[in-house]
């Protein structure tokens, strides 16, 4: 009886030092949507886990898990993590939104950080990039390069963010080129390389010969690439392998600097729940290099489009502007409103279609 | 109506490249379900072919090369499952999810040194006379090779089933093991022989997809065609000729979905994303109304000794 009482306080000592060792170093988990191969939205993310590392060495340990369904899982996934004694999770994807959320109320001490969501808790924070202002430079450069006129676009879900990103394209081919016309695939799915693929090649077999994306992989450049002369534009990541043709530039993420913030700020007990919202200006939506197939006043206009933005001088969702059922939504010279654009669920005047529910 | 902007020389013969994949590794499934073994690593051949193949086919700048290691790659990762449950006897669903696991964590291994990189075009067959049909020469005739080799393949299975001792042989060991087994077949040589040649089918759809109808290597990159294969399977109740029927339904109203989409048909966008999983699911699921079933010992371990 003596021998078990030892035994038990032993082992409750030894567990209560190993956990206070780990104490020490800062545990910092990331959930993705795909896997960290994909070359696109989840390879950035975990080049900003790879910076964090980076930064701050024995004094932070980085955890991650791969390819968690948008869905029931994701809840399993992200509880796992907090579990393992996780300080600090990043959900990288829209669909983790109620997964984090339902962990989070469990765990009032684990801070989490939601990607491009929009609700919160006094612990659980989001951030996202103005990634509208990186489709208004390829909106431009694709109205310029179409000769068809007909511009495809690789939707992944019907969610604000994506919305937005076909507008800002749209409105910026649109003032360049009164002609264009969009066609837009749902894809539902943020990877699936062959069906990615489908689409891009559906949508050249229709005549589009510029592809803008919103799903993560780089399957629509080798499908562009494959059939020659279309024009593609990287996703989230520089896509630089496809360059010059057919990608002619790209939108690529950096969460770096954010993720390092952010786990300084776990560091130091000065985490709060905040809700950032970044463009090109602070640095977190880059435009990658512009390709020589692009004509030299098609890039020069591009840059200035982005450097007009970056100072803030332009706003790409500026007025006059129309919603597609003919309504005003933006008189002349009017800005779109952060609240507006963060649950923006119509399309600008001129699109086609409907946007799935 | 938008739809003249669908081409449908276009469609049919995109349908025939997006179908190919599922309808190599159904076929191979379907050897295997046929002898008696449920092989639930499908996902994690097929995605181990399609690295095999694309290092291979990238090495050697033959796409024919990469098809024949894709092949391989798949036979091989197959053998680990058939050691681990016809010789060590372990369970078949635990080690086919196990397998699948494996398969994707070793292709991304495999596949570090090959992201963005571009494979060998695989050429298309290009026949004098054929090929310049109209319509029928760019739907049927100008394809590559192993559109022609699924569908030999298709056949040839058919035939062997059927009408080959063979054939006979296999399906009795799928039926009823003991039995074989009393008659002195060899059941567990026979099902290893099933299962590596499922296999090499479910390789050689990986390859597909990474040589031919993407083609580039991306980690995790058949996301689910496997699991579509193994459910094609069972909705086809076990039989060739519907495994390529719904190969086909599943790969066509994919492709057409997307291209009406593309063409601004007013159907909701929620209804067309579903389709191909409802219309191949209903279609298979009406035409096995004639009391089809599964192989009788379809799962079950079997050692002599019982």
């Amino acid at each position: 009886m003596k021998l078990t009482h030892l035994l038990t306080s032993a082992a409750l000592a030894l567990g209560l030092t190993s956990a206070a060792v780990a104490q020490d170093k800062t545990k910092v988990g990331f959930i993705y949507v795909g896997p960290i191969g994909d070359g696109g939205w989840t390879y950035e993310h975990d080049k900003g886990r790879l910076a964090v590392e980076a930064q701050f060495g024995d004094a932070v340990e980085t955890v991650y898990q791969e390819s968690v369904p948008e869905g029931a899982d994701a809840e399993r996934a992200i509880t796992q993590m907090a579990l393992q004694g996780a300080d600090l999770i990043f959900t990288t994807s829209f669909g983790f939104m109620e997964a984090t959320l339902a962990v989070a109320e469990k765990f009032p001490n684990v801070k989490f950080e939601h990607a491009t969501g929009y609700k919160t808790l006094p612990n659980v924070s989001t951030y996202s990039a103005r990634f509208y202002e990186g489709r208004a430079v390829q909106g431009h450069i694709a109205g310029k390069m179409t000769k068809s006129n007909i511009v495809g676009y690789i939707a992944s879900y019907p969610i604000p963010e994506v919305i937005r990103g076909i507008n800002s394209a749209y409105i910026h081919a649109k003032k360049v080129n009164p002609d264009v016309e969009f066609k837009i695939i749902w894809a539902y799915t943020w990877f699936d390389p062959a069906k990615e693929a489908d689409a891009a090649t559906a949508l050249i077999e229709q005549g589009a010969d510029v592809i803008l994306q919103h799903t993560d992989s780089t399957a629509p450049q080798a499908a562009a690439e494959k059939a020659g002369n279309v024009v593609t534009f990287g996703q989230a990541s520089d896509m630089g392998e496809y360059a010059p043709f057919p990608r002619v530039s790209s939108i690529i993420d950096n969460w770096a600097p954010y993720y390092i913030a952010r786990t300084q700020a776990v560091i130091d007990g000065t985490w709060e729940s905040t809700q950032t919202w970044d463009g090109i200006g602070p640095g977190m939506v880059g435009i990658g290099e512009i390709s020589d197939a692009v004509p030299a006043d098609v890039k020069a206009e591009a840059l200035a489009l982005k450097a007009a933005m970056a100072e803030g001088s332009y706003h790409p969702f500026t007025g006059p502007l129309k919603k597609q059922d003919g309504s005003d939504w933006l008189a002349e010279g009017e800005v779109a409103d952060d609240g507006t654009l963060l649950g923006m669920n119509f399309y600008v005047e001129g699109l086609t279609g409907e946007i799935p529910n | 109506m938008v739809l003249s902007s669908i081409d449908p020389a276009l469609l049919l013969a995109s349908l025939i490249v997006a179908s190919t994949p599922i309808l190599l590794a159904a076929l191979g499934e379907l050897v295997v379900e046929r002898a008696g073994v449920l092989n639930l690593g499908v996902e994690g051949m097929m995605i181990t072919g399609a690295i095999c193949g694309f290092a291979m086919a990238v090495n050697t700048g033959s796409p024919v090369v990469g098809f024949v290691a894709a092949a391989a790659g798949g036979a091989i990762l197959a053998l680990l499952f058939a050691l681990l449950t016809q010789l060590a006897l372990a369970n078949q669903v635990a080690s086919g999810l196990a397998l699948t696991l494996f398969g994707l964590g070793l292709s991304s291994l495999l596949g570090q040194g090959y992201v963005g990189i571009k494979p060998p075009p695989t050429t298309r067959l290009d026949l004098p006379v054929l090929s310049d049909l109209p319509f029928v020469g760019r739907v049927l005739f100008s394809h590559d090779l192993m559109v022609y080799v699924a569908l030999a393949l298709v056949a040839l299975v058919w035939g062997l089933l059927k009408y080959t001792r063979a054939g006979l042989i296999l399906r009795a060991v799928g039926e009823n093991h003991e039995a074989a087994h009393a008659l002195g077949y060899k059941v567990v040589r026979i099902r290893i022989l099933a299962i590596l040649f499922g296999g090499a089918c479910a390789g050689l759809g990986g390859a597909y997809l990474s040589l031919v109808r993407v083609p580039q290597w991306t980690e995790g990159m058949t996301s689910g065609a496997g699991w579509i294969a193994l459910a094609l399977v069972v909705f086809a109740s076990w039989k060739v000729g519907r495994v390529l029927l719904g190969a086909w339904l599943f790969g066509g109203v994919s492709v057409l979905q997307l291209n009406l989409q593309a063409a601004g048909v007013a159907i909701p966008v929620e209804y067309l994303s579903m389709s191909p999983y409802l219309i191949t699911i209903l279609v298979l699921v009406i035409m096995s109304a004639d009391k089809s079933r599964a192989p009788g010992s379809l799962g079950r371990i079997f050692h002599a000794s019982q």
